[in-house]
């Protein structure tokens, strides 16, 4: 559909409270611990200690025998009574169960699980279950794991590679033939996520009666149902999901299929709702936890003037041992794969492997992150390499504001923006002539300190498409958002998405841009989460896409609301719609406004007196709408170029470091961060996600990594060990917006929700570069831990 | 995470404790502040058949000065008191500053409301601040069993990574720190990944000078970078009796590393912790030469 | 196993329950006493977000068992609301500069900034981070809880006018 360009607004854009903050600080919310059913039983996990173990026997007669203990339940049950969970790419001899059978393949994998009156008891069932099983040397290294021939994670696949792809878009070798020069450059993004606070927590409760599975899960995922359905052996239409469970964090991990399977399972097992809560230790060892752990390599040709015309990426991803969707976040990030930057032709090789670590799950942005720091650190690299600004290099490269729509290599089309633009808007907000000053005055004073530049984008908007990429087979060209409008015989008017909602006000998004077209005040207009039996369909709030595809949705569906009363207006008033003008529920003729119709009269008819109604119309006042994804729907061309996101935003990111040469901890003192994400529906909403996505990266740009020894033991199951940030670690951000409206979506709207994490990593890594750059040497791998940059430090000044 | 069953008793006082503790067969634990025991009870590392609670052992909280009368004497505080209420004390900012430095990196708000000084020490993590404060004061500590009340000195306490000289019978009731002559200063420096962490390393240092300007007394401590805190004696005794300067101090702390034996883990190496175990000792012993005047 | 009998007041309500002694604080007042607005985060006291006021100091409640609160006075996010149930001035200040996102680590930031303000109601940033430095929050950046912060104080300053 087309949308006109944004009118005068109201509401959208205005400062406006956010509606689902009163729940939050009142303790009112709703999270899957707060929701009691009577009789609910609990559940409890035993992980394995070993990475790859053969499990001979499991003894579980004596923690059975406990009181209070109803079940206990191992692989090799489960699996003869579910399917194996779906993988993203077609893996046949990759059998992925909620519990391991006959062989254990990572650190924390679930081997059984306990069913007990309450989670004490429960834990206590755990220490009685005996387990035999015979350890086995593990698959650690990826790049081992690729040229392994004899050890694989799974035998039956006979290889530890799940996916090895090449492609190529452009002239790459004649463009590489043409340049001044070349370079290479190794990056690694070290394992890393987004840790939610609140881990994962499912309650099901299946009924005789009805034969439904009731299930509340903290979930963000699309397919959720069906994955969980096809894995039960159920039909889709026995499975409620109820959606308006309150999610404490997601940013992509939140899966919960295994967790799922295993609750709904065991509740139609026992005839009880069962409860499975994820402690911390269950979660970061064994449930969504881990996020893309990768290797590029990367040919980069450039002229002497700094302008990059081709790069040639090889991308090698340590899936661990489940791959789930992994392999697919190597294709996302596809769809903007030369960045901000007009870089003619790209060689993309691809590959996934795994290993015996934790699985790896969606993890914000779907593999975006990694990859823009890899082409920031090239682009770094190639300004190094030719004793050139990195700033001016950026602004010889970024795509111009009159080239707009662009289309990259691979076939996506930018839809907007103003690069250089927004660009200098972050260098004006952080004073970069005075930061320069404050740099150089701390090297002059003997301190290590840098300032860091990184421009990136943020697809938004979602699009399965990118599988195709990988699984020809799959010819998935919609991944849609619906929503319903109900006007009830009040008039009062209620939203009803079909999602959960993790903390991105959706509510909030979706009541403004219905309080705008409808003009009324959203504050009265309730937003209602439909259970996935009652809802239309939904992909859930991944890819930065629910401003793009509900918020559209929104305004398509309100659209529809006007035109309902608009014709029963006409047939009452007698004249023609064209005649008349809608007005916050008042409709009158544009001619005579005496002559109107009031939303109260309107409703009236619409419920009360079908004789009133218009021939044909069917009584009863809502509008339903389903959004394509615009511009999807069509499958790569014959050279393999398909659109895959419809929206960029962009960020440009300066921030200020200073590293402590004794120790090598970084200080990060400044940032700032210019942004455009089109037309913004609720601006405290965007900053706090702009704000909080970067904090997200600082920290996997300098704390975050689950580790693991050579062995393959995982070392960072607690909290002391995988360290997130806590306030002192972010400096006092400053922002400023930018607004390139999409010409795609309802408002000029785009996403907003991954883009600050996008673009940290690599503005501190480049921070941390430029800090260096006295001592002569470089980092290009995340974390930077400070012991790794002390060592680094170190032996340049012993040299 | 849930503990597994154990058996509770809120002792009323001392004497309550150290029965307990006489009767539990190794099998009974004493809970303090709980900030360490919790996490361990949750994960089932620590299985007591009986928990003691002494936060409500009024004689086991509180900070004052003993043997007054003679000038010298000692800062006791005893051990259930809060980490929180020994950062605000006066007493402990006027006679172990460096002690007030060293709490001040513990842990955060939170966790110093209830964490207390004595359960620090018992749980002896060789790279925790306050026993490391601790042992650069040259403080005791008292260990009461049913058989009576012996004091130790802390470079005999610390036998290595969460192990003390305490016996299981034995609670941990002060921690004595003399009260030093003329005027000293104190230095604490350490590093850890974010604020509020357990440190990597840590330094702990005390200088005294004299009127002449020539140092009369040095104590240097390390943490986090050996099983358990280390005093580094030969850095001491080449310190004492010099006209100390950065220059001076930086020429004197070669020897720091054979004093130490590090572990390496993910969070930094033994090269490392050798390393900046020297970074921090110059920079908490600078601290504390400025602190000491001339 | 002896259960014990405890007594407290919790939210300004005296309490009398029967607990085994491993209960935590944190499973008694979400599972037996029904306020489920103090969350579990990690259980082993690192994230905050299980943060109450024990006698009108923050604590956390996963690292203190129920036992222990016998005879003490508790404070959840639920005791900061009005006696209405409408938000509280610092609820209220966190509503309007949107200090949160998901929502799950907001009870346990708000227990802290109570405490910081109930003893200094013109705090200096550092004062703030210091009072939310052991609050893990992965939303929001902290920047718009410190704002939020920033604004009640203003406002408790502006009331004690």
């Amino acid at each position: 559909m087309k949308f006109e360009p944004a009118r005068n607004l109201h509401y959208v854009a205005q400062k406006r409270r956010v509606r689902e903050d009163l729940r939050f600080v009142t303790g009112g919310a709703k999270f899957v611990q707060d929701i009691a059913l009577p009789g609910t039983q609990h559940a409890a996990v035993l992980p394995s200690p070993y990475p790859r173990a053969r499990i001979l026997s499991i003894d579980a007669a004596a923690a059975e025998a406990l009181d209070g203990v109803q079940l206990v339940l191992t692989g090799a049950q489960l699996a003869t009574d579910c399917n194996p969970i779906r993988l993203g790419l077609k893996l046949p001899e990759i059998r992925w169960y909620p519990l391991a059978v006959d062989m254990t393949r990572y650190v924390g994998e679930w081997v059984a699980i306990v069913v007990a009156d309450d989670a004490y008891i429960a834990e206590d069932a755990l220490d009685l279950i005996e387990v035999d099983y015979e350890p086995l040397e593990a698959v650690v290294d990826p790049e081992e794991a690729f040229a392994e021939t004899e050890r694989f994670v799974h035998p039956d696949h006979g290889s530890n590679v799940l996916y090895h792809g090449n492609f190529l878009w452009g002239p790459v070798e004649d463009d590489f033939a043409a340049a001044d020069g070349s370079l290479g450059l190794r990056t690694r993004w070290g394992r890393s996520a987004t840790v939610p606070i609140e881990t994962f927590g499912v309650l099901a409760s299946w009924n005789r009666g009805t034969e439904i599975l009731d299930v509340w899960a903290s979930i963000q995922m699309p397919n959720f149902v069906e994955l969980l359905a096809a894995t039960l052996g159920y039909p889709l239409n026995s499975i409620r999901l109820h959606q308006d469970v309150d999610v404490g964090g997601s940013y992509g991990v939140k899966r919960g299929i295994k967790q799922s399977v295993l609750a709904g399972y065991l509740s139609r097992r026992l005839g009880n709702p069962v409860r499975l809560i994820e402690d911390r230790l269950w979660n970061m060892a064994g449930g969504d936890a881990h996020g893309p752990d990768r290797i590029f390599d990367t040919e980069v040709a450039f002229n002497n003037d700094g302008v990059i015309r081709s790069i040639k990426i090889r991308a090698l991803d340590d899936a661990g041992a489940y791959p789930g969707r992994a392999p697919f976040q190597l294709a996302k990030p596809i769809s903007a794969l030369v960045g901000p930057y007009r870089i003619n032709s790209v060689k993309y090789e691809a590959i996934s492997v795994c290993t015996n670590k934790t699985g790896q799950v969606p993890v914000r942005g779907f593999g975006q992150a990694p990859t823009n720091y890899m082409i920031e650190m090239a682009v770094d690299a190639v300004a190094r390499h030719l004793g050139l600004d990195r700033l001016e290099v950026r602004r010889r490269n970024l795509i111009q504001s009159h080239e707009f729509p662009y289309q990259i290599p691979p076939g996506s089309e930018y839809d907007s923006g103003d690069y250089q633009t927004v660009l200098q808007k972050g260098l004006d907000l952080a004073g970069y002539d005075q930061l320069l000053a404050r740099r150089d005055k701390a090297r002059a004073a003997g301190r290590l300190a840098g300032i860091g530049i990184a421009t990136n984008l943020e697809p938004g908007g979602g699009n399965n498409i990118f599988e195709y990429l990988m699984d020809p087979g799959a010819e998935i060209t919609t991944f849609m958002e619906g929503c319903e409008v109900r006007v009830d015989p009040q008039g009062n008017i209620t939203g009803i998405m079909g999602t959960t909602t993790s903390g991105q006000g959706h509510e909030t998004m979706f009541a403004t841009i219905l309080g705008e077209e409808l003009g009324v005040d959203p504050d009265d207009i309730r937003i209602v989460h439909g259970d996935s039996l009652s809802a239309l369909p939904t992909r859930s709030p991944i890819a930065s896409r629910m401003a793009i595809m509900l918020g559209s949705a929104a305004a398509g569906a309100a659209g529809k609301i006007k035109d309902r009363a608009l014709a029963i207006a006409a047939h009452n008033l007698d004249r023609e719609v064209e005649d008349l003008e809608y007005s916050s529920g008042t409709i009158s003729d544009r001619n005579d406004p005496s002559r109107k119709m009031t939303w109260e009269e309107i409703c009236f008819i619409a419920y009360r007196a079908y004789h009133k109604l218009p021939d044909g119309m069917e009584p009863g006042f809502q509008a339903q709408f389903i959004y394509q994804v615009p511009g999807g729907g069509k499958l790569p061309d014959d050279d393999g170029r398909v659109g895959i996101y419809p929206c960029f935003s962009f960020q440009a990111h300066i921030p200020y470091v200073e590293i402590d040469p004794g120790t090598g901890r970084v200080s990060v003192l400044d940032y700032a961060i210019a942004h455009d994400c089109g037309t913004v529906i609720n601006p405290d909403i965007v900053r706090g996600m702009v704000i909080g996505g970067l904090a997200h990266g600082i920290g996997a740009a300098l704390y975050e990594k689950f580790c693991y020894d050579d062995e393959g033991q995982f070392l960072s199951a607690t909290f002391a060990d995988y360290l997130m940030p806590s306030v002192h670690e972010i400096p006092d951000v400053r922002d400023v917006e930018h607004c390139t409206p999409s010409p795609l979506t309802s408002h000029g709207q785009k996403g907003s929700g991954e883009g600050g994490y996008l673009g940290a990593p690599a503005a501190i890594a480049s921070a941390v570069n430029d800090a260096l750059a006295p001592l002569g040497v470089t980092i290009h791998e995340l974390p930077m831990r400070m012991h790794d940059l002390e060592a680094l430090i170190n032996e340049a000044n012993s040299k | 995470m849930k503990p597994a069953k154990f058996e509770y008793l809120r002792a009323e006082s001392i004497d309550q404790v150290v029965q307990a503790l006489d009767q539990g067969d190794g099998e009974t634990i004493v809970l303090a502040g709980g900030q360490t025991l919790m996490p361990m009870l949750a994960m089932r590392l620590a299985r007591p058949a009986m928990v003691v609670d002494i936060n409500h052992v009024a004689e086991l909280s509180g900070v004052e000065i003993l043997n007054e009368v003679e000038g010298d004497g000692e800062l006791v505080i005893m051990a259930c008191t809060r980490q929180a209420e020994a950062l605000a004390s006066p007493l402990i900012q006027e006679h172990a500053p460096l002690l007030s430095k060293a709490i001040a990196f513990v842990g955060h708000r939170q966790t110093r409301n209830r964490g207390t000084v004595g359960g620090s020490l018992a749980h002896a993590d060789p790279a925790s601040e306050i026993p490391l404060a601790a042992l650069a004061l040259d403080a005791w500590v008292s260990l009461r069993s049913v058989a009576g009340t012996r004091r130790l000195p802390l470079a005999d306490y610390f036998h290595g990574p969460m192990m003390t000289a305490r016996a299981e019978n034995e609670i941990l009731l002060s921690l004595h720190i003399p009260r030093a002559p003329g005027t000293r200063g104190a230095g604490f420096h350490e590093v850890s990944e974010r604020r509020g962490d357990f440190a990597v390393v840590a330094a702990a240092a005390v200088i005294g000078v004299d009127e002449r300007g020539v140092c009369d007394h040095a104590a240097l401590a390390i943490g986090g970078a050996d099983g358990r805190p280390r005093r580094i004696g030969a850095v001491e005794d080449k310190l004492r009796g010099q006209r100390l300067d950065s220059v001076a101090i930086a020429g004197q702390l070669s020897e720091i590393g054979a004093a130490l034996a590090p572990g390496a883990d993910q969070h930094a190496g033994a090269a490392y912790r050798l390393r900046v175990a020297r970074v921090l000792a110059e920079r908490a012993l600078l601290e504390a030469l400025a602190e000491a005047g001339p | 196993m002896n259960n014990f009998d405890i007594r407290a007041t919790i939210n300004d309500v005296p309490h009398r329950a029967s607990v085994e002694p491993r209960l935590s604080l944190l499973d008694f007042l979400r599972d037996d006493i029904g306020l489920g607005g103090t969350h579990m985060g990690c259980e082993h006291g690192v994230c905050g977000a299980c943060s109450v006021l024990l006698d009108g100091v923050p604590i956390r409640a996963c690292l203190m068992l129920a036992v222990q609160a016998d005879g003490c006075r508790i404070t959840t996010v639920e005791g900061l609301c009005n006696d209405d149930g409408t938000p509280g001035l610092l609820q209220d200040a966190f509503i309007e500069a949107h200090g949160m996102q998901c929502g799950y680590c907001t009870p346990g930031m708000l227990i802290s900034a109570q405490a910081l303000l109930a003893e200094n109601d013109e705090p200096t940033l550092a004062e703030i981070k210091d009072a939310i430095g052991g609050n893990l929050c992965r939303c929001t950046g902290y920047v718009q809880i410190i704002e939020s912060i920033q604004l009640a104080a203003r406002r408790l300053r502006e009331a004690a006018r």
